[in-house]
């Protein structure tokens, strides 16, 4: 494949619970190095498309390339190697509760890096000081943490293996607004020095203008437009101009603005 | 992602030559993949580094997190944040990732856990332990007490009882389990029959056999093998159930509202049990005696007449009193130290998988010393 074409291709997806229709002929893509932000309402279906994108759920219909391959279509091994490509931060963190934060982020590293553990150990705690810990969580366990910690460690997890697509399921969501600024901050340095795509499902409007490159509005069962952020707030669809010129929506496009021109 | 000219990350350190500045150079690929090798080197060097030596970059290749943490390490983070002067032709998105890095890891390493003895630890855990089993039975006392206040605080008022809880609760621990029972009990009773057909043959007693079957599955093995199956199948769902919805925070919404766990998620646990306990303990007792009633007719010539006559002549009532009535007991015990379990549980999945262990073992121990207790008292007062 080439450099210029897309990383992920979703191209008439269906996914149905029971009679429930949540994704109707869905097409995406994402680019190379991008930073896709996805925003809808409640029940719109954003986890849902993260979910069919990395594999988790097998989609009633329409096909998901990753990579230029379909990843349901590959074997167990072939699999493996494509997903360990993938970086996932799900939205409540889902660390492994039975291992401190040194052993989850170290756990790729020592599976899949092939390093020994020392040297795993090492480099976890590196990850974990970039995620934004002090050095004394790394031997902690997730559950003597706070919602924020436990965010950063997962963040850490999902850049473990430094990833060429990152899946940020709401990254910003109970981190205090220093922190999710730093958040912002610390993912756009990555995508520029390493070149990593980034899907990020958010409602975190400041997130949306400070650092994605394009942004995708799921409604009415699929993508209803997906543009630059300026575009993307110029559509006319009700929900949109709700969501985008909303107070809350201003607010984020002031602040933004501000950064822009001091 | 991969460069057409991979090469492996390395490093040269040219000694000073003349009066000038030591050379270092970071060559290939500092990358997660070469980060076992790299890291060595960087460790060897690090002790001969110092702020003077010169540091070549030019020749880097990939650089990822993994490698610009193994740069910050070897050449300082105070030196790495200053990268614009002593470098700068880097590229500026590098420059950003290094400075990134440095900054994160410019902060005391952690102290390390202290060294402890071998000795000093068992006698800690041993003390622990001991301790733990104490805590264990006076949190279970206290348990029992609070969820009988709420049962009887909400006996008087009809209209907070919870049916709708009590039947699903019923259908899950009695109902669903009914099959089981029936079959693990029929199949006991046949063992029991064969064996006491064995013994007895040498007495020419075979027609004992009736009696001994009978008996035993009336006063003991209806009601033991009933609270033993649901000990493993009803005191472990309890203890996963209400552990799960503790480390999902479901308790604490409940107590925020204004109501009370107990009397929400125990008391229909418990009263369910009370009330299938005894009935699987009814079915228990038939189908054990049933049987023995099938290998008595088909491999000792006891017809089913006959085993009926005996049973009617033979077997007074009290075993079946005696046997019925430990069945509420165990139930209680069993539902209580279920759902003491589960509130137990912390938040993590280890923790839930641990107390539902815990409240099979526990449950099953207490109906087996429960039931010998019984057993002493009853042998003693001639029922």
């Amino acid at each position: 494949m080439s450099a210029d074409d897309p990383v992920i291709q979703v191209r008439g997806l269906v996914n149905r619970f029971g009679k429930q229709a949540v994704h109707v002929n869905l097409d995406l893509d994402i680019r190379r190095g991008e930073i896709l932000g996805v925003v809808g309402g409640s029940g719109t279906g954003k986890s849902v498309l993260l979910r069919s994108i990395v594999g988790l759920r097998r989609p009633n219909a329409g096909s998901v390339k990753v990579f230029g391959e379909n990843l349901l279509k590959l074997s167990t091994q072939r699999r493996s190697e494509v997903e360990r490509r993938f970086g996932v931060l799900f939205q409540g963190g889902a660390l492994f509760t039975s291992l401190n934060l040194q052993e989850n982020v170290a756990l790729p590293l020592i599976e899949h890096a092939g390093l020994r553990r020392a040297d795993a150990e090492h480099l976890a705690r590196q990850k974990l000081a970039l995620a934004g810990l002090p050095p004394e969580a790394a031997c902690k366990y997730p559950d003597e943490l706070s919602g924020g910690m436990v965010k950063r460690a997962a963040l850490a997890r999902a850049l473990a293996l430094d990833p060429e697509v990152l899946f940020l399921d709401e990254p910003t969501a109970g981190l205090d607004p220093i922190g999710a600024a730093a958040f912002d901050q610390l993912i756009l340095t990555l995508r520029d020095a390493l070149g990593f795509s980034v899907f990020l499902v958010t409602h975190d409007l400041d997130t949306l203008y400070t650092i994605c490159d394009r942004v995708a509005v799921l409604s009415q069962k699929r993508v209803l437009v997906v543009d630059t952020l300026e575009r993307v707030a110029a559509t006319d669809d009700p929900w949109i101009r709700e969501y985008f010129h909303g107070p809350r929506g201003r607010a984020a496009q002031d602040a933004a603005l501000k950064l822009e021109t001091p | 992602m991969t460069h057409p000219t991979s090469l492996a990350g390395s490093l040269q350190r040219q000694p000073a030559q003349d009066a000038g500045a030591a050379t270092l150079s970071v060559k290939g690929d500092w990358t997660l993949q070469h980060y076992a090798a790299l890291r060595g080197e960087v460790e060897r060097a690090r002790r001969q580094v110092s702020d003077a030596d010169q540091v070549e970059l030019d020749a880097m290749g990939e650089l990822d997190t993994a490698g610009a943490g193994l740069l910050v390490e070897l050449l300082g983070p105070a030196r790495v944040a200053r990268l614009d002067e002593w470098a700068p032709q880097l590229a500026s998105e590098r420059q950003a990732l290094l400075r990134t890095v440095a900054a994160a890891l410019d902060q005391p390493e952690a102290e390390q856990a202290p060294e402890t003895n071998g000795l000093a630890d068992v006698l800690a855990h041993i003390g622990r332990t001991v301790a733990g089993v104490w805590n264990q039975q006076r949190t279970l006392l206290g348990f029992i007490g609070l969820t009988l206040q709420t049962l009887v605080m909400q006996l008087p008022r009809p209209r907070r009882w919870r049916i709708t809880a009590l039947v699903a609760q019923i259908e899950q621990t009695g109902l669903d389990a009914i099959p089981i029972v029936a079959l693990l009990t029929f199949l006991v009773g046949a063992v029991v029959a064969f064996l006491g057909a064995t013994v007895l043959a040498d007495f020419g007693a075979t027609i004992y056999t009736v009696n001994l079957v009978a008996f035993s599955f009336l006063r003991e093995f209806g009601v033991l093998l009933a609270a033993i199956l649901l000990a493993g199948r009803t005191a472990s769902a309890f203890a996963a159930q209400i552990g799960a919805m503790k480390s999902n925070e479901e308790i604490d919404a409940i107590r925020t509202l204004g109501l009370s766990p107990v009397e929400l998620l125990v008391l229909p646990r418990v009263l369910a049990m009370l009330i299938t306990l005894p009935i699987l303990t009814f079915i228990g007792m038939l189908s054990g005696i049933a049987g023995g009633l099938v290998v008595c007719s088909l491999a000792l010539d006891i017809s089913p007449t006959m085993f009926f006559t005996i049973l009617q002549r033979d077997i007074p009532l009290n075993h079946f009193l005696v046997g019925l009535g430990k069945a509420p007991v165990f139930a209680f015990l069993i539902a209580v130290i279920g759902c003491l379990e589960g509130f137990k549980a912390s938040g993590s999945a280890q923790s839930v998988g641990e107390h539902t262990t815990s409240s099979v073992v526990q449950s099953i121990f207490m109906v087996i010393l429960f039931d010998a207790v019984a057993a002493l008292f009853f042998m003693e007062m001639g029922w």
